[in-house]
């Protein structure tokens, strides 16, 4: 039904991929440009926006630090206001909950409020193995799904599409999925609003079992919130019967009042708005109203390995605002996928790690898709040194392929200058070598660079990864050592002695 | 039997692991670090008085919801007024603890999300409002009753006391009861999913109408 991260190939090779698309370009530049403006204006519409941001950053760094206190407390709340906790330690523990509790009410389907949490863990897809189908409400959610797409982006996952596409995509894919679009769609965004409403009302009415995240959890309360726009989420955590929430621990929050600096936050850093249109509270069960069978999974599947470290944990503040994608300068051009995770952009270039640990490859690469260029660090409502600790994974990665037989290109790269650098004949003979390899290179690669340098084409071997999405400038065709014999230090200024007639 | 199950899961041994490697992965972290204070966080905007009712009313009409105000006397008729372009015959559902006259009253007498779906409209009061935001939050009180009845219908009227509008959001989270169950409505339900181009109405009330009374 829905695609998978699963074998990606590591970001560079994905990153080339996504390049070459310019329609991606386009519709990414557009969005991420948008949402930054909106972003921006009404963030300068807050007095303290500072304060705001170190006092969020210092509820969640709170709530991690006594992490053990506060989910037994959570669990404490939850069970006393009539909801049952399960814990699951990875993604298979719980989908396998989520499976068990939809099956003991014998049901086929499931509505499906947007989580980051059961994406992470592929919930779709251990459902529909099941016989379970697991229908996706949110409206972007809802394009990926039928488009048999995987997500791009944290707040709107089919930011990759424009228009044009999704109306095909509706008009191709909503009949057998339910209801079909009508017969006189367009592409304008209310009137694909409007066949998503009709589309998904007959599943909203029909389902007795709802599946959701959270994007926060009070322990004190056992109160869970979840921020959306659409009413899709009402849906799903009002009309059905059973409800099920699965909920990474580290959205645990100590007190209810500390809801305060984060809903101040969280909407104007996500979509731009002061509030977003509708965010619902619910304790356990409310007599009378709503779903009367609660239930809540504590999902680890790798945060507690984040945890432990030190440099990176403060990842786990994260409110999934999606801020930091919306300003980086390699998300707006490689676009969501290219990280190989639903966790893209800085954000996915840290956590992912963390989560996962080194030793995949795909994983691996994601430290280096950035420029540090610290973008990302001024625009989080908590704070996270996304720059600090991508540097930081950068160090483990290259610690745990120290050992290995064959090593990266940049460790090649890095013992050779070691090589040449410490004996002076070595340089020498290093430099004759790149000057040959810059004549050659110029006359291969016929671009040049904005500042009118000549660039080397594409480099062979294991230069490649390198020159695939940069511009590797050629050597000089002379190197500085020999250009000052032979002018004497300058002196002498006279024409270079061989190959005058080379390169460009 | 269902229940045993879930129970059995709740104190297996996925539990004592999850809480044992939170214990080992924070190790480092000295036992003061892990008692830190709530932090205090800024306050919010500052409004009193007319400033306050008129930054309201700004907001939620900059969400696209239509705010009428009127004299506790004339409630009945702005109600109405909100329910007239639904023509002749519309029926809206009103909570049983709010007293008020409306056209096409139906009282919510265990209605199914079916029944809901076939009705027009919904009458409600609200908990609190909140100015800078525009923000309207419903505790689901007697007057305003259970969650679904707000959310089905494609028409929302909610009336808000002049005195229930508070300045922004931490003088709102102050005053709620967390144990209730709430949602907080800031203009009718939209998306930005399509290019990024605000749509306003797709599965909450397509319309909202707010009445500030007093
Ligand atoms: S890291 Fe910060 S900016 Fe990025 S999504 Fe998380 S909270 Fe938002």
């Amino acid at each position: 039904m829905s695609a998978t991260f699963v074998g990606m190939p590591p970001f560079p090779t994905a990153a080339r991929q996504a390049l070459a698309d310019t329609q991606l370009r386009h519709n990414l530049a557009h969005a991420t440009g948008t949402i930054r403006a909106k972003r921006a204006k009404v963030v300068g519409e807050v007095e303290h926006w500072e304060d705001l941001r170190l006092a969020g950053a210092a509820v969640k760094a709170r709530a991690l630090a006594d992490l053990e206190t506060n989910l037994v407390r959570l669990e404490e709340s939850l069970t006393a206001q009539g909801a049952t906790v399960h814990w699951a330690r990875d993604a298979a523990e719980a989908c396998e909950v989520v499976a068990r509790v939809a099956r003991s009410h014998d049901v086929d389907e499931v509505v499906k409020v947007k989580s980051m949490a059961t994406q992470e863990i592929e919930l779709n897809e251990a459902l529909q193995a099941q016989g379970i189908a697991a229908w996706e409400t949110d409206l972007a959610e809802l394009i990926v799904q039928l488009g048999d797409d995987l997500p791009s982006h944290i707040l709107v996952p089919a930011i990759h599409r424009n228009r044009a596409e999704i109306r095909e995509i509706f008009r191709s894919k909503m009949s057998a999925a339910g209801k079909p679009a009508p017969d006189d769609l367009t592409d304008e965004p209310a009137v694909l609003a409007g066949a998503a409403r009709q589309h998904l009302r007959e599943k909203f009415l029909r389902a007795k079992v709802a599946v959701s995240g959270a994007n926060f959890a009070v322990a004190e309360t056992g109160t869970l919130v979840v921020v959306e726009s659409e009413g899709n989420g009402r849906m799903c955590l009002t009309l059905p019967e059973v409800l099920i929430s699965v909920v990474g621990i580290e959205k645990v929050v100590p007190t209810f009042a500390e809801l305060d600096p984060l809903l101040r936050l969280l909407p104007r850093s996500s979509t731009g708005e002061r509030m977003n249109p509708y965010t619902s509270m619910w304790t356990g069960v409310t007599p009378g109203d709503g779903p009367q069978e609660v239930h809540v999974v504590l999902v680890d599947n790798g945060r507690t390995r984040a945890l432990a470290d030190e440099v990176g944990r403060q990842a786990l503040r994260c409110i999934r605002c999606s801020a930091c994608l919306n300003v980086c300068p390699v998300y707006e051009r490689t676009g969501g996928h290219a990280y190989g995770s639903v966790y893209p952009g800085p954000i996915g270039a840290i956590l992912n790690p963390l989560m996962r640990g080194q030793g995949d490859p795909q994983v691996d690469s994601l430290p280096y898709a950035s420029s540090l260029c610290g973008a990302c660090f001024e625009v989080c409502p908590v704070r996270i040194d996304i720059p600090e600790v991508l540097v930081h994974l950068r160090s483990k990665v290259v610690d745990a392929h120290r050992e290995d037989r064959v090593p990266k290109a940049e460790a090649v790269a890095m013992k050779g200058t070691a090589w040449a650098f410490t004996d002076a004949r070595r340089l020498a003979a290093g430099e004759r070598l790149s000057g040959l390899a810059g004549r050659v290179l110029t006359r291969v690669g016929k671009a040049r660079l904005p500042g009118g340098r000549a660039t080397a084409g594409r480099l062979p071997g294991p230069g490649a990864a390198w020159t695939g999405a940069r511009d590797l400038p050629a050597p000089p065709r002379e190197s500085f050592r020999a250009w000052w014999r032979r002018t004497d230090g300058g002196r002498a200024e006279g024409p270079e002695q061989s190959e005058q007639k080379g390169g460009e | 039997m269902v229940e045993e199950r879930a129970q059995r899961v709740s104190r297996g041994p996925a539990r004592e692991e999850i809480l044992g490697r939170v214990r080992a992965a924070l190790a480092d972290v000295s036992p003061e670090d892990r008692a830190t204070p709530a932090p205090t966080p800024p306050p919010g905007a500052h409004l009193e008085g007319d400033a306050l009712l008129e930054r309201f009313v700004e907001r939620v009409e900059d969400y696209k919801a239509t705010v009428r105000r009127c004299a506790p006397e004339d409630l009945a008729a702005t109600v109405a007024e909100a329910l007239a372009p639904l023509g002749e015959g519309a029926r809206a559902v009103v909570p049983s603890g709010l007293d008020l006259a409306v056209p096409g009253a139906v009282s919510d007498d265990a209605l199914t999300s079916y029944d809901l779906d076939g009705i027009e409209a919904v009458v409600t009061a609200a908990r609190v409002g909140i100015a800078e935001t525009g923000t309207i939050v419903l505790d689901h009180g007697p007057d305003q009753g259970r969650r679904a009845i707000s959310l089905v219908p494609d028409l929302h009227v909610c009336i808000v006391r002049t005195d229930q509008v508070v300045a922004d959001v931490p003088d709102a989270v102050a005053g709620l009861d967390p144990t209730r169950a709430m949602t907080w409505i800031s203009g009718p339900s939209a998306t930005s999913d399509i290019e990024l181009d605000r749509v306003e109405g797709v599965h909450g009330p397509r319309t909202l109408h707010v009445v500030l009374v007093g």
